[in-house]
């Protein structure tokens, strides 16, 4: 089956057949092209080279295109390789650098048919060596073929020549040592005349530079030649390129190429030379004001032209300059505003990105009006972005640029009914954040919610549920503000509510038995003030009997005339009748009474928890006007209890909590954490767990409530209190451990949770960081938390720089770079790891091998290359010593020797070829052949 | 340094694809159809470059031209110029037309290797080393020249298959 014949050779598919055939099929692409990898794996295991390559190619082939795995030809490809004929070897190499890679177990076999072929006569085989070698060479590869890649670089057919350079890029990378080797001659072609030998050099110089810059400062004097003479475009950008990298880490370099670069800006007519241009300046040159105003006197020149291309550039330069010179941006505003409403989401993204910078506390208002109002026409994707970068601009730094809250208040409520608003979350969240921390908006946040919640159809917008969950949770937090809390309830009970999901529901519910509770009792003030009024007698039973009641702390009490006396102030709610309170109760158990039997149990236990409420209390309103005030000692008084101690809990004010909050309670001096908190759960079994738990918003007043509630209602409320303290008591008796210590001796069933009296403090701390931001808008969160010991904190800044140091010396780039440094700067240069020093010892004198060897002619040189290891063995036992002299601790390099690295590279500028030469040459006392490393210095 | 090359119908078949760093035929052909979600919903006559850091990881830069029923793509790093890569695509298929006389799918469909041949002429190792398509070309026609006449060297036993495969 598998032995060549001539009917095999005859009858093979060639790659036009399986293209052909595949084009054509009709037993589907997939199965046709396992049939024809079936034959390949055949045909590929001929004898025959012609039908072994044919199979390979179409292999390629499929690989390439169809994305089948081909490593199973790894070793076919090879012998392919081996075939004397240009074309096999072209398909072989074809195959190679496609399946190839570093952990190839046959890598290595290639190395002497590189060879072979890297030393051919035909520039064309040498260059498909070459050509595969950039693609896969491996350590062993680049170390094993740096001398035949050293000897190409400087073949006097142009055609190899710039291949050798450019494969120099992959062979530094792979194997740094190589540089010493090469980095000479490399350096040596900048000074070529032939274009595209330049061409590929500087590309290679590009590229090394964008890895680290720092080593190539030395040779600044040939790029800038270059940058100066070049009158070819992809030559000019590659050297911008690498001036823009250099330019920031020596001042005195940036000076000098500032004029020539904005002489080519003035001259050149080629679009991607002037651009590379002003993005040079812009981004690199920044400091010189004159060329930035050249380069952003350029950028009009996009941003007016037609081709997308060229707009998308120019704002793309402009958010870069955004950063330092943002006048550049207003200059174009009108440009970048235009940009807006682009075809091209790109263009339209990039001038958004410049608009919200251009933001600040003046502007805001008028740059969002003009955003929502774009954001009215645009796409529904654009839109979004659009939105969300106007809430996130205005968020930042807790509303850093925000100035009249009211304004943006009322911007959220409207952003939530822009028809294709997919913000709600984001939107919720600063409702919510708005309401707590800053007191004066509230007003205003409680009439946008009231808009929103009265509105039937935003119901139907599932996008918009979290902003009415904002909504609802506002007006029922700050009904107090509110014009009509009997509107607001009706918005909050209407039939549409259903369309909401479980969760906002409840909170829907929540909201309303806030309101209902405050609805009452601004009802029973009413009531007791035009009582007292009329007869004073008759002295406020309401307030008396709040008093008298044993329950009731003077604290609330206080608080809840505060909260009439506030409201009295800042709104005159419609007169409640009798009437409207016996509707509004009526309205509440028609609305809520369906829930009970909800399968969600947060509605069904907040309808239950209102309707209970509405039970207990309906009474005496349906009664009053018929018994007037005869019955007040009866359940008159004991509803109006009710309501007022709701009315209490409810007005306890929600104050912000930092994040790091919990790190200021301070940790009881005999707690043991437990690593291990297992055992927890065998307590945890004992304690019903409260489900109010699981309720977002103000948990921690309802958990009181709750308790209170149901205290009240009951009517034996001292008892049920006792029996859960006593339940809590002993349970506090067996897991003592647990527990943190009481000030007080007696029990203590709620958390201390944000608005716990002992945290009062900190909360007053809260309110006046308030009052700061609205005032400066400026104040980041609570200071206090910086208070807290950190010692974690400590230790991960240790974790997080130690990498990135040793990151520094070990990486495999900074080997390059330590190599290339090596050969620019001399020796005695910044050598941190000892493994370094050696190798930079073993340098020097390979380089000073190849110094004599740059004047010794060609034929020497390989065999100068190959015997380098020994002489230089000898060499570097004395040097090293005066190494280790000059550095004791290698590895304990600082920042220090760092800067002095610097000053030492600027002093070198500043004095010149000569010396720095010598500088370098100087600790070696070896000064016979002296390598002097002339022209790299300004 | 360019990172990788493609061409794709507007069926987003690739007709070509070229790698510059090694990548698993699997992880190659994920990137080309993320490319060509994103290509196949870009209107005509907006600019030329897409967001590419989420296809091809940080510093990437995408840039495509659409002829006729092909999308030719780049994908390279901050070391190249937006404009010129854009002109060396413009080369690119110049070069095809050129050889092929008025570039059709077809014939990038029909000549693999020479595809190939010509890309690789211009881009090396992911470095561009030719921006002249009179160059490429005649490098193109001197290697074709070298291939047939490799081949011919034993036409006799081979002949069909031999001519053909090239």
């Amino acid at each position: 089956m598998s032995g060549p014949s001539l009917m095999d050779s005859l009858f093979q598919r060639s790659l036009e057949d399986l293209i052909k055939g595949l084009r054509q099929q009709l037993i589907g692409e997939q199965a046709f092209i396992s049939k024809a990898l079936e034959e390949i794996r055949k045909e590929i295991k001929s004898t025959d080279l012609s039908i072994k390559s044919t199979a390979l190619l179409k292999l390629s082939y499929l690989s390439s295109l169809h994305f089948h795995d081909m490593s199973f030809a790894t070793f076919h490809a090879l012998e392919v390789l081996s075939s004397p004929r240009f074309s096999h070897k072209k398909i072989a190499y074809h195959a190679i650098s496609l399946s190839f890679h570093d952990s190839t177990p046959v890598l290595l076999l290639i190395t002497n048919h590189l060879r072979k072929d890297l030393t051919s006569t035909n520039e064309f085989e040498v260059s498909l060596s070459l050509r595969c070698l950039s693609k896969i060479a491996n350590v062993d590869l680049a170390r094993d073929l740096t001398p035949e890649i050293f000897t190409l670089m400087s073949s006097n057919k142009l055609y190899v020549r710039k291949k050798a350079v450019a494969v120099v890029l992959r062979v530094f990378e792979k194997y740094p040592d190589s540089v010493r080797v090469c980095f000479k001659r490399l350096v040596e072609n900048l000074d070529n005349s032939d274009p595209q030998i330049l061409s590929a050099v500087i590309g290679v110089f590009c590229e090394l530079a964008c890895k680290d810059p720092r080593s190539y400062l030395p040779l600044a004097p040939e790029f800038y030649k270059i940058l100066v003479d070049s009158k070819n475009n992809w030559v000019l950008i590659k050297v911008l390129k690498i001036f823009a990298k250099l330019a920031p880490l020596e001042p005195r370099l940036a000076k000098r190429v500032v004029e020539p670069i904005c002489d080519h800006m003035r001259r050149t007519g080629a679009k991607s030379l002037l651009f590379e241009c002003v993005r040079t300046v812009v981004t690199s040159l920044s400091e010189y004001d004159s060329a930035v105003r050249l380069a952003v006197g350029k950028v009009p020149e996009f941003l007016v032209d037609e081709d997308p291309n060229l707009k998308y550039l120019g704002l793309q330069v402009l958010s870069i300059v955004a950063q330092k010179h943002l006048w550049a941006v207003s200059q174009n505003k009108e440009a970048v505003i235009k940009s807006l409403s682009d075809a091209d989401p790109n263009i339209k993204i990039e001038s958004l990105r410049l608009v919200m910078a251009m933001v600040s506390e003046c502007n805001v208002t008028e740059i969002s009006r003009v955003l929502v109002n774009h954001a009215l026409k645009s796409d529904p994707e654009f839109c979004n972005e659009i939105l969300g970068s106007i809430l996130s601009t205005c968020s930042r730094n807790v509303y850093e640029i925000i100035v009249d809250f009211d304004w943006y208040v009322s911007l959220l409520g409207e952003m939530s009914r822009i028809p294709h608003c997919h913000k709600g979350e984001e939107i919720e969240n600063q409702l919510i954040d708005i309401g707590i921390r800053v007191k004066d908006v509230r007003l205003e946040l409680v009439r946008v919610s009231r808009d929103l919640l009265i509105d039937p159809a935003l119901l139907g917008n599932f996008f918009l549920h979290r902003v009415l969950c904002a909504a609802s949770w506002a007006s029922g937090e700050y009904v107090k503000f509110s014009r009509n809390p009997l509107e607001l309830m009706e918005a909050l009970l209407q039939p549409r509510t259903r369309l909401l999901p479980p969760s906002i529901r409840a909170i829907y519910i929540q909201s309303a038995f806030k309101v209902l509770v405050f609805c009452l009792h601004t009802y029973l003030m009413q009531r007791g003030s035009t009582f007292s009024s009329t007869s004073p007698d008759n002295l406020p039973s309401v307030v008396s009997a709040s008093v008298s009641d044993e329950s009731f702390d003077n604290l609330s009490v206080e608080n809840g005339v505060d909260a009439t006396v506030t409201h009295g102030q800042i709104c005159t709610p419609a007169f409640i009748t009798n009437e409207s309170i016996v509707n509004l109760l009526n309205m509440v158990e028609l609305a809520l009474g369906p829930l009970v039997g909800s399968h969600d149990v947060e509605v069904q236990e907040r309808a239950r928890n209102v309707l209970g409420f509405v039970d207990l209390t309906k009474l005496k309103f349906l009664n009053y006007s018929v018994q007037e005030e005869n019955d007040s000692e009866g359940k008159g008084v004991e509803a109006s209890n009710i309501i007022e101690l709701m009315h209490d809990a409810f007005s306890k004010e929600l104050g912000p909590i930092s994040l790091s909050a919990q790190g200021n309670v301070s940790l009881p001096d005999g707690l043991i954490v437990k690593e291990n908190l297992g055992d927890l759960e065998m307590i945890c079994c004992d304690i019903e767990l409260p489900s109010s738990n699981s309720f977002s918003f103000g948990s921690p007043c309802e958990e009181k409530d709750g308790v209170s509630f149901s205290n009240l209602q009951i009517k034996e409320d001292s008892e049920q209190s006792n029996e859960s303290t006593s339940l809590l008591a002993e349970h506090r008796k067996r897991h003592g451990l647990y527990y943190l210590p009481l000030g007080k001796s007696e029990i203590s069933n709620d958390y201390p949770p944000a608005n716990d009296p002992i945290l009062q403090g900190n909360i007053n701390g809260n309110a006046v960081d308030l009052v700061k931001i609205t005032e400066e808008s400026l104040v980041p969160k609570r200071k206090p938390s910086h208070a807290k010991p950190r010692p974690v904190v400590v230790k991960l800044d240790e974790v997080d720089e130690k990498p990135v140091a040793l990151k520094k010396f070990e990486s495999k780039d900074d080997s390059l770079s330590g190599a290339v440094r090596d050969i620019l700067f001399g020796s005695e240069d910044m050598v941190p790891t000892s493994s370094q020093s050696n190798l930079s010892d073993k340098s020097s004198s390979k380089r000073k091998g190849k110094e004599k060897q740059h004047t010794a002619p060609h034929v020497e040189s390989k065999e100068n290359l190959v015997d380098d290891g020994n002489p230089s063995s000898r060499r570097r036992k004395y040097r090293s010593h005066g190494k280790e002299r000059r550095h004791r601790s290698p590895r304990k390099k600082t920042a220090e020797e760092r800067e002095g690295q610097k000053e030492k590279e600027k002093s070198s500028h500043r004095h010149g070829r000569h010396k720095s030469g010598q500088r370098a040459e100087e600790p070696l006392n070896v000064s016979a052949q002296a390598p002097v490393i002339p022209d790299f210095l300004l | 340094m360019i990172k990788a090359v493609m061409v794709m119908n507007t069926q987003g078949k690739p007709r070509l694809a070229k790698f510059y760093e090694y990548l698993p035929v699997e992880k190659q052909q994920e990137l080309i159809r993320r490319v060509f979600a994103v290509l196949c919903g870009r209107a005509e006559n907006v600019s030329n470059f897409i967001e590419a850091e989420s296809i091809f990881g940080p510093d990437s830069r995408l840039v495509y031209k659409h002829f006729a029923t092909l999308y030719f793509v780049f994908v390279f790093d901050s070391s190249e110029n937006e404009l010129a890569v854009l002109d060396l695509i413009q080369v690119f298929v110049e070069t095809l037309d050129k050889c092929f006389k008025n570039v059709c799918e077809l014939d990038i469909v029909f000549n693999y290797s020479k595809i190939h041949t010509i890309l690789d002429e211009i881009i090396f190792g992911g470095q561009v080393l030719e921006t002249s398509s009179a160059e490429v070309m005649k490098a193109v026609e001197e290697i074709s020249k070298l291939e047939a006449a490799s081949n011919a060297i034993t036409l006799i036993p081979k002949s069909a298959s031999g001519w053909r495969s090239r």
